[in-house]
């Protein structure tokens, strides 16, 4: 097992830029997950640690070791790939001990890693099945299997779910991060899924057109989103934004957005007059008729034990986690007061975070 | 109430089965007559080939046989009256046309040219198609499309248009009527086919497996050999029985460049000549034979073409 570093790396395709500049450490032992929308460049991140794809320029460390120029054969990497890619001419066997023939392990000791490495991951009845018959989340254990029945450096993982139906799903996060627990091996894992994310990660880092725009816990994440990007793509419902005009002065105790007077945490920057926005989360949302932050319900979302509730204001759409009991009646007016200590400030052209004591110490990529 | 029956919308229906099925085995019992009588004639005497109103039934000889395998010489009946009795089989039916065994034919050199210079060029037409094709499905190739252009336009014209500039190399290089001139022609020749054919099997073949592979610690030769080679069999079969079926039929080249120590099946065939004219039993038996090759490697392939192996552990 081994930490694995990323400096600097960069990827381009002619033009394109599929990754810029990324920086980010995967202590050993971490479950590390990148997470971003299609086309963000985490494959191709992936693919470059694996050494299946050279970077323009950049280093990666395997364990203290720089690694940017070996062959992917000689890192000692274990990759699980998107689409499983078991070899179809094998069955179940001969696929998980194909990287020990590879090294030249002798056939009984192979046996013995094969069977072992099955029984772990609960397969060992299907070891002379043809691969092609196999189940979805069998499929997806022979990957697992082919990956840790080596014992490499550090498992990579691209979008090992994205195949698997829901219900699958669910049952293989848990146990990945079961296997996790059990091996603790070092882990990059891809997906663009943010619950998968949220539940399995250590540290995310969060991807953007190329940008890490976000690296940390997954309540890092949350809770102290660096970008406006980070705190959209993150939550379902997403974070809510209030636009609205005006200047921040360090240590200010609130904004005034048209008339109504919101209290923050305090800012620990200034911004001149501009375009801000005040991010809010469906959770810190309350109606309070007391409120000069008004809106009129235009519809509710009824969830169990909470509802959506969706109200629209002059400064945009408001999503409200609400308990279910509340009465909302869509073309009703309503007050609308904020959670201040969880407010998130963004600056409306950058769509950065602004410096406030509820945000310090959050790492941008 | 109206009566529906159910019926699938894409399943044929029956009656839609059984008139395509009748029209099939309509075709495949018409494109088999031609066969059929090469291998029945095979079978006839000289006379009975060439009888007005053809016959269907006949007694079956095997003169054919004999004639395409040895040479024979006439000769008096007083010299035969003092040969010990003729020993049974094509001795007996020789002697019967007043005639004794001179000697073998030139059938077994033949068939084997045949057997080398096809087999030898369809082997070296895959295996390089397999390797280029993988080439280009792979890497980056410098100017990729102009150059696979170029290798199809190789199949633009026929093949033969080009015989008489190859005929003149060959002579001037030494390779006319050698094993090694045919097999390259025909190599040359199958090649562009093999890499068009297989490159489209290959870029079916998903990358992440020989990637995985590369990745578990094999080199990418490796990886090609254990990984995508078993993959693309389907592909290499198929490709291998056009090459083939092209080199063993050939026919013009080997006028033009054979004459003996290389000369195929196809030039040899018509020139079977027996006493007053073409013998038909005897080229007759040659094709009959010579369609059992290709007709034995088709068999064997089409094992190997129907178990298609399924791409299904790499969903989509
Ligand atoms: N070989 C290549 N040549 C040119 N562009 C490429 C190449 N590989 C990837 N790209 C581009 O780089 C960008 C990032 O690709 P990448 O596969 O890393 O995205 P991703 O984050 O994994 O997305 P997804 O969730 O769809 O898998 C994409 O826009 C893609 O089109
Ligand atoms: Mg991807």
């Amino acid at each position: 097992m081994a930490e694995i570093r990323v400096e600097k790396l960069h990827k381009a395709f002619g033009e394109f830029v599929a990754v810029r500049e990324s920086d980010f450490t995967v202590a050993d032992g971490e479950f590390f997950v990148m997470l971003g929308p299609s086309g963000c460049g985490k494959t191709t991140t992936l693919r470059m640690i694996a050494g299946l794809e050279l970077p323009t320029s950049g280093r990666i460390l395997l364990g203290g070791e720089d690694v940017t120029f070996n062959r992917a054969a000689a890192r000692d990497i274990a990759f699980v790939f998107q689409l499983f890619a078991l070899y179809p001419h094998m069955n179940v066997r001969q696929n998980i001990g194909f990287p020990l023939k590879c090294e030249g392990m002798p056939r009984a000791e192979i046996r013995a890693r094969v069977e072992e490495t099955a029984r772990f991951l609960r397969i060992d009845h299907l070891l002379s099945q043809p691969t092609s018959r196999l189940a979805g989340g069998d499929r997806q254990r022979v990957a697992l299997g082919r990956a840790i029945v080596r014992r490499p450096k550090a498992f990579l993982m691209d979008e090992p779910l994205g195949t698997l139906d829901t219900e699958f799903r669910d049952l293989m996060v848990r146990e990945l991060r079961e296997l996790h627990m059990r091996i603790a091996a070092t882990t990059v894992y891809v997906t663009h899924d943010q619950l998968e994310a949220m539940s399995m990660a250590d540290k995310i880092a969060v991807m953007n057109r190329g940008d890490i725009e976000q690296f940390g816990t997954p309540q890092e994440i949350y809770d102290r989103p660096a970008t406006m990007f980070v705190a959209d793509f993150i939550g379902s419902p997403p974070m809510n934004f209030l636009a609205f005009r005006g200047s921040v002065e360090p240590g200010a105790a609130s904004v005034g957005i048209n008339g109504a007077i919101v209290d923050i945490p305090a800012p620990r920057e200034a911004r001149p007059e501009g375009d801000l926005a005040l991010g809010v989360r469906p959770e810190h949302v309350r109606f309070d008729d007391g409120s000069k932050l008004r809106g009129t319900v235009f519809g509710t979302e009824y969830l169990g034990t909470t509802q959506i509730v969706t109200v629209t204001t002059a400064h945009g759409t408001v999503k409200a986690r609400l308990p279910a009991d509340i009465r909302a009646e869509a073309g009703e007016t309503v007050g609308l007061s904020l959670r201040s200590e969880r407010l998130t400030l963004f600056d409306g052209g950058s769509g950065r975070a602004i410096r406030t004591a509820q945000n310090e110490g959050t790492h941008h990529g | 109430m109206s009566k529906t029956t159910a019926h699938s919308v894409v399943a044929p229906t029956p009656t839609a089965r059984r008139v395509s099925g009748a029209i099939v085995i309509l075709y495949a019992l018409i494109t088999m007559i031609p066969l059929a009588w090469i291998v029945m004639t095979s079978f006839k005497t000289p006379p009975d080939s060439i009888a007005y109103p053809p016959k269907v039934l006949f007694e079956p000889s095997l003169e054919g046989y004999c004639n395409l395998f040895t040479t024979r010489s006439r000769q008096t009946p007083e010299y035969l009256e003092s040969l010990p009795a003729p020993e049974p089989g094509c001795d007996a039916i020789v002697r019967s046309r007043n005639m004794v065994i001179a000697g073998p034919s030139n059938v077994i050199p033949r068939f084997t040219n045949s057997i080398i210079i096809a087999f030898g060029s369809t082997f070296l037409a895959v295996f390089l198609g397999t390797i280029t094709a993988y080439a280009f499905s792979r890497f980056k190739v410098p100017f990729a499309d102009d150059i696979l252009f170029f290798i199809l336009s190789t199949r633009f014209m026929p093949p033969i248009a080009v015989a008489i500039p190859i005929f003149l190399m060959y002579r001037a290089i030494g390779l006319s009527d050698t094993h090694l001139g045919m097999i390259l022609l025909y190599t040359a020749v199958n090649v562009s086919l093999a890499v068009w054919l297989l490159k489209g099997f290959i870029d079916e073949i998903p990358r992440e497996y020989e990637e995985a592979a590369m990745i578990d610690g094999y080199s990418r030769l490796h990886a090609f050999v254990k990984v995508v080679l078993p993959q693309a069999a389907t592909g290499i079969a198929a490709t291998a029985i056009f090459c083939l079926i092209f080199a063993w039929n050939e026919y013009a080249f080997a006028v033009l460049l054979t004459s003996g120590t290389a000369q195929t099946m196809p030039p040899f065939i018509p020139f079977i000549i027996g006493e007053g004219g073409q013998d038909w039993p005897a080229v007759a038996a040659a094709t009959t034979l010579f369609l059992i090759p290709i007709f034995v490697f088709t068999i064997l392939l089409r094992k190997h073409l129907l178990r298609g192996i399924t791409f299904g552990a790499v969903r989509k």
